[in-house]
């Protein structure tokens, strides 16, 4: 009785510190953030977070913000998840065909190095800019998943893979049981660090190509306008999409792992 | 027959075996025996088609499907013991005779609902052993598969292996004599290092 009391005191006690952890740690920054904006005392360089939240009530009961938002979250998602497919694929095509590896890693690499504006500034010459953010979140992301992808390949089970050869498993049953399971925690890897970089390089593409109805767009106005509420309001947007999407991913992920668990289908 | 002749391996500087020749009669259970170090996994690794000769060669094994317990378990760690043996059913076998065959060899249905990661050892070497015994195989080789098991375990899952590779052609390796002495079946002892035995001293049976 005394033990099981504990335990869901216990349990209760670690649940209320899940929640409240990251509230007073959001608490402290926000602190630091006013006291900031106290100390610099000009609204031009650093407005308060609570300017912000004005700022940002105002933005969400337009129609031109859901919009807005729509217009880069739909491209720079897409972007990610063509980089997801294109990623695994090419990994998958790397780890068995040693061409392929050796054609992808040198691009892969020139593609890591080269800094995102010059991909940015030659899609524009290539392509119109309504197109921009989803190529360059691609361009992005790719190196990242491709790479993760391809190291978890090459980290499966070799013990396992002899089993499947040896007692002939198809590949539809192994896939499951042996590659994916091996795979998958270098890929939710890659997809956390990605997530984060098909929001920056897509909206940084966004403010040079300025698509027009774009978050990028508006950042750069606010730039333009002076308007420092905007461009911390929109910055704010960002952080929650990208936020958003990278929880909204991992769970997917983490369920399929755990499905991955009940074994083939019959 | 499955015949391996002159069969030569070698890994980097290490002459694991040297113009080995062996004969496996088809349908019959073969014992290998021989202290550690002489070659006796890797013998089992060339039938099962892992490894590849450096020289000689390994005739009858065309076609012929394989199953194996190997040292390790080698199980799927976060499949359940049903999820394991599943992976190896040819399509004529309903998954309940994996449930039926983990059952009789003493699994319960708790130990059937977890994933193998929480078996005993024991527990998990049964899993393997079924695994081998269930997969539609002309070509079984068992690699030390009851390791780990305590005598009363031991003694069942014997019979059982004897009964399920009945027919088949099945290569058990063990240093246990008394364990191959059981098996009543030919037996071939490794010296170490494995040499080319022209005078067939070194198989017995």
């Amino acid at each position: 009785m005394t033990t099981s009391t504990t335990a869901a005191e216990a349990a209760t006690g670690s649940g209320w510190r899940k929640v409240a952890r990251p509230l007073l740690v959001l608490g402290f920054w926000l602190g630091v953030w006013q006291v900031a904006t106290v100390a610099v005392h000009q609204d031009l360089l650093l407005v308060s977070p609570g300017a912000v939240l004005v700022r940002l009530t105002e933005l969400v009961v337009t129609g031109d913000f859901w919009s807005t938002v729509w217009y880069s979250f739909a491209r720079i998602v897409a972007g990610f998840l063509l980089a997801a497919a294109v990623g695994v694929l090419g990994a998958a095509l790397a780890a068995a065909s040693r061409i392929v590896d050796a054609l992808a890693t040198p691009l892969i690499a020139a593609i890591r190095s080269t800094p995102v504006v010059s991909f940015i500034i030659l899609v524009l010459m290539w392509a119109d800019s309504s197109r921009l953010a989803t190529i360059i979140s691609f361009t992005m992301v790719v190196p990242v998943i491709y790479t993760n992808v391809l190291d978890g390949i090459r980290h499966r089970d070799r013990t396992l893979l002899e089993v499947s050869t040896v007692f002939g498993v198809p590949l539809l049953r192994r896939l499951p049981a042996i590659d994916v399971p091996a795979v998958l925690p270098f890929f939710i890897a890659a997809c956390k660090i990605g997530i984060g970089l098909a929001w920056k390089s897509g909206i940084a593409a966004e403010v040079i190509g300025l698509p027009r109805g774009s978050i990028g767009e508006r950042l750069y106005q606010a730039k333009i306008f002076l308007s420092t509420a905007d461009l911390f309001a929109w910055t704010v947007v960002i952080i929650a999409l990208s936020f958003a999407v990278e929880r909204l991913t991992l769970a997917v992920l983490a369920r399929t792992q755990a499905r991955l668990a009940d074994g083939p289908a019959s | 027959m499955i015949t391996l002749r002159g069969v030569t391996k070698r890994f980097g500087d290490e002459l694991v075996l040297d113009g080995f020749d062996l004969d496996l009669v088809p349908g019959t259970v073969t014992v290998l025996m021989g202290p550690n170090g002489s070659g006796k996994t890797t013998i089992g690794r060339l039938l099962l088609g892992l490894e590849r000769p450096d020289a000689g060669a390994i005739v009858g094994l065309d076609g012929r499907r394989r199953a194996a317990v190997f040292q390790e378990d080698r199980l799927c760690e976060q499949l359940t013991a049903v999820g394991n043996v599943r992976l190896v059913l040819d399509r004529a076998t309903p998954a309940s005779a994996a449930v039926d065959e983990l059952r009789r060899v003493g699994l319960d249905d708790e130990s059937l609902a977890k994933p193998v990661r929480e078996l005993s050892g024991g527990q998990r070497r049964r899993v393997a052993i079924v695994r081998a015994l269930i997969a539609p195989a002309d070509v079984v080789v068992l690699d030390e598969p009851f390791t780990g098991l305590d005598v009363e375990a031991k003694t069942a899952l014997m019979s059982h292996v004897r009964e399920r590779c009945a027919g088949r052609t099945t290569l058990l390796i063990t240093h246990d004599r008394a364990e191959a002495e059981w098996f009543g079946a030919r037996v071939v002892e490794l010296t170490r290092p494995v040499r080319a035995d022209p005078s067939g001293l070194n198989q017995q049976g």
